[in-house]
């Protein structure tokens, strides 16, 4: 039974790098790097993917013509490859594409039936993916872009290509949804850095080619649903829980009963009465979706001055962005060094009102590198730095560092 | 024959003719280095599919009438809710073919007896000698039932009295329950322990938490969950060694108690391991200590001296009863004085009393005992295996037995490190004790060859090969322990399989990654081991799940 890939190149993707121009975002960039010399990188590190795809028999690429997909396959001589066949579809504009071009590609692999689309890019480039296609098509990033700040991408070319190479073989057969992230360029190249979550896409996910019989994996959803089982269960009436983006924060919502915005920081408590029922049974009220800094800084002050007698404690949940594992400061700035200051106040220990979860896979994914905060706050950074104790399942903690 | 062809091929398919796809053997100073090997290959149905209605391996003979006559439908005296409404559906076959089958089992088997089992990291894999076996078959012992009084089974009773007080000289703890069948049922045992010794104090409700380390054998964790416990699991410093600083941030008022392997399974000893065992105590928590990798530690170091009020031997890793195929199994625990009291029932007493009718008796009369942990006393063919084996070692015999472990482990980890592509993450330039848990990372990186696929190919020449518990901390992992058994010779022969593999990794990956090409079958589907709606543990349950999807 064959499979087909989808394969879109950026052929712009990476060019700012080399040039110091930290992205490679809008046309002007463009012509500024290639005026500086500047070649572009994307085309090579498709190639590269492409190269471990080798194993995979009966495969049909779909692919756009020249600079965003042709060229990669015909730099490699994939089109030669026994059992392959190479289709490709659309027309650009040599030397002139744009994210439009990216947008349209995927639309059109997805419409074509792929099995699995890679593309090469960088957070510009998933930006565009993910507005093409949203949760609807499983894809995997090539890393080749400046900043790669997205959780989208595998940790290098060739990974990209084993990890596509398992999941066409069936072998890697679960998906899980992963960040979409990227900064304001223009801001960054003027040194300040903030970057923005602007969504998921589903990747493939290797849990592993052979399981070991003497333990068994649960998955991802039944990681999600112990999490927020285990969250639920420690909420307390009158405490009005902060909730960060995430999939796995979504859960907790979701477990209350309540929708959660998907990039949004949304504000919750329990719904009257229901602090002493049974965990199942709880519900949750939505008090704000989608809120900002200003907005948050209200609610804590509704909560009552801290240590005040009659004062109302207040709680933040977040999880760490796959892969980079910052937990304050990349992607839920609403939770600013002001609301992250005024929800520890009083607090016996720093992480007291601070609720970390995440899937073990995330963390396994993190080795033994710490988490990261990065609030803008130096003094914020530092309360915030040594141990955490992170809700990885239904009673299960991790424990890990934190670093700036 | 074309490589990639090798990779469809079902497990129905002929093997082919000609010697698939092994290379020929490479010949330094004459002699080959690697052995070509061949499994056999039987294509076995399991033994229901085999039945026929009708066929026998036991023809009873008819009973005489007089007898019939006399005794009546045995049957009857059951209770109504205990007699079967229609006889089991056992597999209906004659002798020689339930012999052929299970033959052609054990052919296809890469066992211990087989293969020079140093693969099989964490598991303690070493040689069991024969001479034990027959020991624990002799009628003296495998006739003895748990029930008989105890004048009549004064011998065994004696074995385990003996054994204990070996076990405690080896520890340093005070008592121990020989009655856990397994590794996992001595975790279990402990952390009902540390449940029980806080509820006698009052603080059951308040002390719920159990401290584990990612790198402990993931058992401590499970089994304190089972427990009713809520877990926190430490991560390695950036060294790998156990995160001191990081216990200390998972202490409290609410610890029950540590639970942690040591050496762990990456072979690294924690050298703070006082220092944990005190900041648990100073916290008012438990220490357990899983001594299921003691095989580098034996006549070394001991529990009770590192302050541990709990430990665990797996008879069957360290005291050699044999390990593999899921029994049967020994995890005895050994508790401190003042934890004694909780230890499972019975325990083996001696009382020399004149008049007495036996010297040796098992005391039920234990009142803050935990309870029963598994059936009577323990396997008591495994206890006289592991009392054997001790006995013909000594005291100095079983340091002997840490001492090579770790000599030949050091060896093996020497010789890997020639071959390009491996590391061994953590504590880089130091020596480990009785194992290494190896990554392969760079050679994936460079290949797109994965450990699992390495250790499919090492199956080629007729070897062992695993990778590590989940979760795969150390990419790529490959955990191997050489034990005490194996030779130098031996220790090259599998170093030299695993040069030889990663070299194939580099120069035909395509021929590692459809391996294994001279074993019993190809890559299975291991995805239905993720999902509950297609686990199938018995014949019955395969039927109902598995055939009728198909």
């Amino acid at each position: 039974m064959g499979k087909r890939l989808g394969l879109i190149v950026n052929p712009v993707a990476g060019i700012g790098g080399r040039v110091g121009l930290k992205g490679s975002d809008g046309a002007e960039v463009q012509q500024r790097a290639r005026a500086l010399g500047a070649t572009p990188q994307a085309l090579h590190r498709a190639a590269e993917a492409l190269e471990r795809l080798m194993a995979v028999e009966d495969l049909e690429i779909v692919t756009y013509p020249g600079e965003m997909g042709e060229d990669a396959i015909r730099a490699g001589g994939f089109d030669f490859t026994p059992n392959w066949t190479v289709r490709v579809v659309g027309s650009i504009t040599p030397s002139a594409t744009t994210a439009r071009h990216t947008r349209q590609a995927a639309r059109e692999m997805q419409r074509l039936g792929v099995d699995l689309l890679l593309f090469a890019g960088g957070d510009g480039t998933a930006r565009d993916i993910y507005e093409a296609v949203g949760l609807d098509l499983p894809v995997l990033g090539i890393p080749a872009g400046v900043k790669i700040h997205s959780a989208v991408y595998a940790t290098s070319p060739r990974g990209a290509g084993d990890l596509a190479a398992l999941y066409l073989e069936g072998r890697a057969g679960s998906l899980r949804e992963a960040e979409v992230m990227d900064i304001d360029e223009e801001a960054f190249r003027q040194g300040a850095l903030a970057a923005r979550l602007y969504g998921y896409l589903r990747i493939p996910y290797r849990t592993s080619l052979v399981q070991s019989t003497k333990v068994a994996s649960t998955g991802e959803a039944a990681a999600l649903a112990g999490i927020a089982e285990d969250v639920v269960e420690s909420m307390q009436a009158n405490c009005l829980y902060i909730i960060g983006p995430g999939t796995t924060t979504r859960g907790i919502a979701g477990a209350l009963g309540l929708e959660k915005t998907l990039l949004g920081v949304d504000v919750v408590r329990l719904a009257e009465g229901q602090g002493a029922v049974p965990t199942a049974e709880k519900r949750g009220e939505l008090v704000a979706a989608d809120v900002n800094e200003a907005q948050l800084l209200a609610l804590l002050d509704e909560q009552g001055e801290p240590g005040a007698e009659r004062a109302l404690p207040a709680r933040i949940i977040v999880t760490p962005i796959g892969g980079q594992g910052f937990l304050f400061g990349r992607g839920n700035q609403q939770i600013s060094p002001r609301v992250i200051q005024r929800a520890c106040t009083h607090a016996r220990q720093p992480w007291e009102n601070l609720i970390v979860v995440s899937t073990p896979d995330k963390l396994y994914a993190l080795g033994t590198q710490p988490l990261l905060v990065d609030t803008g706050d130096q003094a914020v950074d530092e309360l915030l730095t040594g141990y955490v104790i992170v809700v990885t399942g239904y009673h299960e903690r991790a424990v890990r560092k934190v670093a700036h | 024959m074309n490589q990639k062809a090798s990779k469809s091929h079902a497990r129905t398919e002929l093997p082919a003719a000609t010697p698939p796809l092994s290379r020929p053997s490479q010949v330094t100073d004459g002699k080959p280095t690697l052995r070509r090997f061949h499994q056999a290959r039987w294509d076995e149905p399991i033994i229901f599919e085999l039945s026929q209605p009708g066929q026998r391996g036991v023809l009873a003979p008819e009973l005489e009438d007089g007898i019939c006559s006399e005794v009546g439908d045995v049957l009857m005296t059951l209770p109504e809710n205990m007699r079967r409404k229609r006889p089991p559906e056992l597999p209906e076959l004659s002798q020689p073919q339930v012999l052929r089958h299970y033959v052609r089992l054990s052919q296809e088997n890469l066992g211990t007896d087989l293969n020079v089992d140093v693969g099989q990291g964490t598991c303690t894999m070493k040689y069991s000698p024969k001479i034990n076996d027959q020991l624990a078959r002799s009628p003296k012992v495998a006739e003895l039932h748990p029930l008989q009084a105890e004048e009549t089974v004064q011998g065994i009773l004696e074995i385990m009295y003996r054994f204990e007080q070996i076990l405690r000289e080896i520890s340093g703890m005070d008592r121990f329950s020989l009655q856990p069948g397994a590794g996992s049922a001595a975790i279990y045992t402990n952390a009902s322990i540390i449940r029980a010794y806080h509820a006698f104090r009052g603080e059951a409700e308040k002390r719920d938490e159990i401290i584990t380390t990612i790198f402990s054998h993931p058992s401590n964790a499970a089994c304190a969950r089972t427990a009713g416990f809520k877990i926190i699991t430490l991560y390695p410093d950036e060294e790998g060694y156990p995160d001191l600083e990081a216990l200390k941030a998972a202490v409290s008022e609410r610890t029950a108690g540590l639970m942690i392997t040591n050496p762990e399974d990456t072979g690294i000893y924690n050298p703070n391991i006082a220092e944990f065992v005190r900041i648990v105590h100073e916290a008012g928590g438990l220490c357990a200590y899983d001594q299921a990798n003691a095989n580098g530690v034996l006549g070394i170091t001991r529990a009770r001296d590192a302050g541990f009020d709990l430990c665990h031997f797996n008879l069957h890793k360290t005291f050699s009863t044999p390990h593999g195929c899921g029994g049967p199994g020994g995890g005895v625990v050994g508790a401190s004085k003042e934890l004694a009291r909780f230890l499972p029932v019975p325990l083996v007493e001696v009382d020399g009393t004149e008049g007495r009718a036996s010297l040796y008796y098992l005391d039920w009369d234990r009142p803050d005992s935990i309870g029963k942990i598994g059936p009577f006393y323990g396997n008591a063919s495994v206890i006289v295996k592991a009392y054997a084996w001790i006995m013909s070692l000594g005291a100095e015999g079983l340091r002997e037995v840490a001492e090579i472990a770790t000599l030949n482990n050091n060896y093996l980890l020497h010789r890997m490190l020639e071959i390009p592509g491996v590391s061994a993450p953590y504590a880089r330039g130091r020596h480990r004790i009785e194992q290494v848990r190896y990554s392969w990372q760079e050679l994936a990186e460079q290949t797109g060859v994965h450990s699992e696929e390495l250790g499919l190919r090492a199956a080629d020449f007729g070897v062992h090969y695993w990778t590590s518990h989940h979760p795969y901390i150390v990419p790529e992992p490959c955990t191997l322990e050489p034990t005490e058994s194996y030779s130098k010779d031996e220790l090259d022969e599998y170093a030299d399989i695993m040069a030889h593999v990663a070299g194939e990794a580099q120069a035909d990956p395509e021929l590692v990654r459809t391996a294994p090409h001279n074993s019993t079958i190809h890559t299975i589907d291991h995805t239905p081991l993720d999902d509950p709606s297609r686990w199938a543990m018995t014949w019955r349950a395969y039927q109902k799940k598995v055939k009728r999807q198909t």
